[in-house]
C-alpha cells in the first residue's frame, strides 16, 4: 500500500517535470512572459493584417455586392409588382366604367326602341283606324246607294206594275210618269 | 498530459526565426495566428463564392455576421463611422475566431496573452487618436469637456475625462484577455478536479468527480457564450471609441 502511494508520488512528480521541460520556461506565467512579445507581435501584425486586407479588399465587397443586389432586386421587383398592381386597377376601373356605359346604353336602347315601337304601333293603330272608318263610311255610302239604286227600280216596277193594272182593269192608259209621282208621293207619306 | 491548468498558455517556438536581434520565431501561437486569418479568409471568401440571390445556408452565416456588424457599427458610431467598417469587423471575426477555436481541448487560444489583446487594444486607440486630430485638428480635444456642465465643475470633470480616456486601452484589452485566462484556467482547474477525485481509492471517488465534470459542462457552455460575449464587447466598444473620434461633440 505504501509502496502504491509512494509510486504515484513519483509518477506526479515526473509528470510535472516532464510538462515544464516541455515548456522550457519553467517559473514564469507564460501571458507575462516576455520572451515572445515580439514573436507574438510580428505574428499578430502579419496575421491581422494579412486578414484585414483580404476583408477590406475581397470578402467585405463581395458580400456587400451580394446583399446590394438583393436589396436592388427586391427593390425592383416590388415596384414592377406595384406597377403591375396600379395598371390591374386601371384595368378594372377601365372595365367598369366600360360596363356602366354599355348598360346605360343598353337602357338608352331598349327605351329607344321601346318608344319607337310604341309610336309604331300607335301610328299602325290609328291608320288601321282610319282605314276602317274610311271602308265603314265607304260601305255605308255603298249600301245607301244600292238602297237607292233599289228603291229607284221598286219605284219603276212599282209603276210599271201600276200602269198595267190600271190597263188591265180600268182599261185607261196611264202614262208612267204621273204613276210614278203617286208613287212617290205615297212612299214619301209612309216614310 | 498535465493537471497544470498554466500549462495551455505555453508558447512553443516552431520555426525560429530571428529579425534584427529579435526572437520572431514562428511559434504555436502565431500558427494560430496565421491559422485564424487563413481560415476566416478561405470561410468569407468562399461562403459567398455562388453570390445567389437567394443564399443558402453558409452564406446566410457570412451574411448573417455582414448584417450583425454593419447594424453594429452604423447604429453606435453612424453612417460616417462605415469607412472603419472592415477593422471592427476584421476585429470581431479575428477575435470570435480565436475564442471560438481556444474552445477545442488541446488548442491554443492566442486572445489569452495580454500582447495580443494589447496591441489590438493600442490599435483601436492608436486609429481613434490619430483620426480625431486629422479630423477635427484641436476640437477632437473637446471630448474631454462635457457638455452642460457648470464651469466650476470643468477643473474636476476634465482630468477624470482625460484618465477615463487613457485608461480605455487597459480595459478593452484587459477585459478580453482577462475573461479568456479565467475561463480557461476554470474550465481546465474543474476537469482536472474529475480526474483527481476519480483516482482516489475509496468508494465515493468515482461518484463525487460527477459533480466537477457537471460544472466542468456547465462552465464549457458558459464559456462558449463568454467567446462570443467577449469578441462583441470589444467590436461594440471599438465603435463607441471610434464614435468618439468622429463626432466628439457628444
Amino acid at each position: 500500500m505504501a509502496e502504491t502511494d509512494h509510486d504515484a508520488h513519483d509518477a506526479t512528480v515526473e509528470t510535472a517535470t516532464v510538462a515544464h521541460g516541455d515548456a522550457g520556461h519553467s517559473g514564469s506565467f507564460p501571458p507575462f512572459d516576455p520572451t515572445y512579445f515580439p514573436s507574438q507581435i510580428f505574428w499578430l501584425v502579419i496575421a491581422f493584417g494579412a486578414l484585414y486586407v483580404m476583408m477590406s479588399r475581397v470578402a467585405l465587397p463581395r458580400i456587400a455586392g451580394v446583399l446590394e443586389e438583393r436589396r436592388l432586386r427586391i427593390a425592383t421587383d416590388l415596384d414592377k409588382a406595384e406597377e403591375l398592381r396600379a395598371e390591374s386597377e386601371a384595368a378594372i376601373a377601365a372595365y367598369e366604367a366600360a360596363l356602366a356605359e354599355a348598360r346605360t346604353k343598353a337602357l338608352a336602347i331598349a327605351n329607344e326602341t321601346r318608344g319607337r315601337i310604341t309610336g309604331e304601333i300607335d301610328a299602325l293603330k290609328a291608320e288601321t283606324d282610319a282605314d276602317l272608318k274610311l271602308k265603314l263610311s265607304e260601305a255605308e255610302a255603298s249600301i245607301d246607294a244600292m238602297k237607292e239604286n233599289a228603291l229607284a227600280r221598286v219605284r219603276g216596277i212599282a209603276s210599271e206594275a201600276m200602269v198595267a193594272i190600271i190597263e188591265q182593269v180600268l182599261g185607261q192608259a196611264v202614262d208612267r210618269e204621273t204613276a210614278g209621282r203617286y208613287i212617290d208621293a205615297e212612299f214619301s207619306a209612309r216614310r | 498530459m498535465s493537471n497544470d491548468p498554466i500549462h495551455q498558455f505555453q508558447i512553443k517556438p516552431i520555426v525560429p526565426l530571428e529579425i534584427g536581434g529579435l526572437d520572431v520565431s514562428l511559434t504555436n501561437s502565431g500558427l494560430y495566428m496565421l491559422g485564424a486569418a487563413a481560415a476566416l479568409t478561405v470561410f468569407l471568401t468562399m461562403s459567398m463564392g455562388g453570390r445567389a440571390l437567394v443564399p443558402g445556408r453558409v452564406q446566410s452565416v457570412t451574411e448573417l455576421i455582414y448584417g450583425f456588424i454593419a447594424d453594429m457599427v452604423r447604429s453606435t458610431a453612424g453612417s460616417d463611422g462605415m469607412k472603419f467598417f472592415p477593422l471592427v469587423f476584421t476585429l470581431f471575426v479575428f477575435i470570435l475566431f480565436a475564442n471560438m477555436v481556444g474552445m477545442f481541448p488541446y488548442a491554443f487560444t492566442f486572445t489569452s496573452h495580454i500582447v495580443i489583446t494589447a496591441v489590438m487594444a493600442l490599435l483601436v486607440i492608436g486609429i481613434v487618436v490619430f483620426y480625431g486630430f486629422y479630423k477635427h485638428g484641436l476640437h477632437f480635444l473637446g471630448l474631454f469637456v462635457p457638455k452642460g456642465v457648470p464651469w466650476v465643475m470643468l477643473p474636476l470633470l476634465v482630468p477624470i475625462e482625460i484618465f477615463s480616456f487613457l485608461v480605455r486601452p487597459v480595459s478593452l484589452s484587459l477585459r478580453l484577455f482577462a475573461n479568456v485566462l479565467a475561463g480557461h484556467i476554470t474550465l481546465k482547474v474543474f476537469a482536472g478536479f474529475v480526474a483527481t477525485l476519480a483516482a482516489v481509492e475509496a468508494w465515493w471517488g468515482v461518484p463525487a468527480a460527477g459533480l466537477p465534470l457537471l460544472m466542468t459542462v456547465a462552465l464549457t457552455a458558459l464559456e462558449f457564450l463568454v467567446a462570443f460575449l467577449q469578441a462583441f464587447v470589444f467590436a461594440i466598444l471599438t465603435c463607441v471609441y471610434l464614435n468618439d473620434a468622429i463626432h466628439p461633440g457628444h
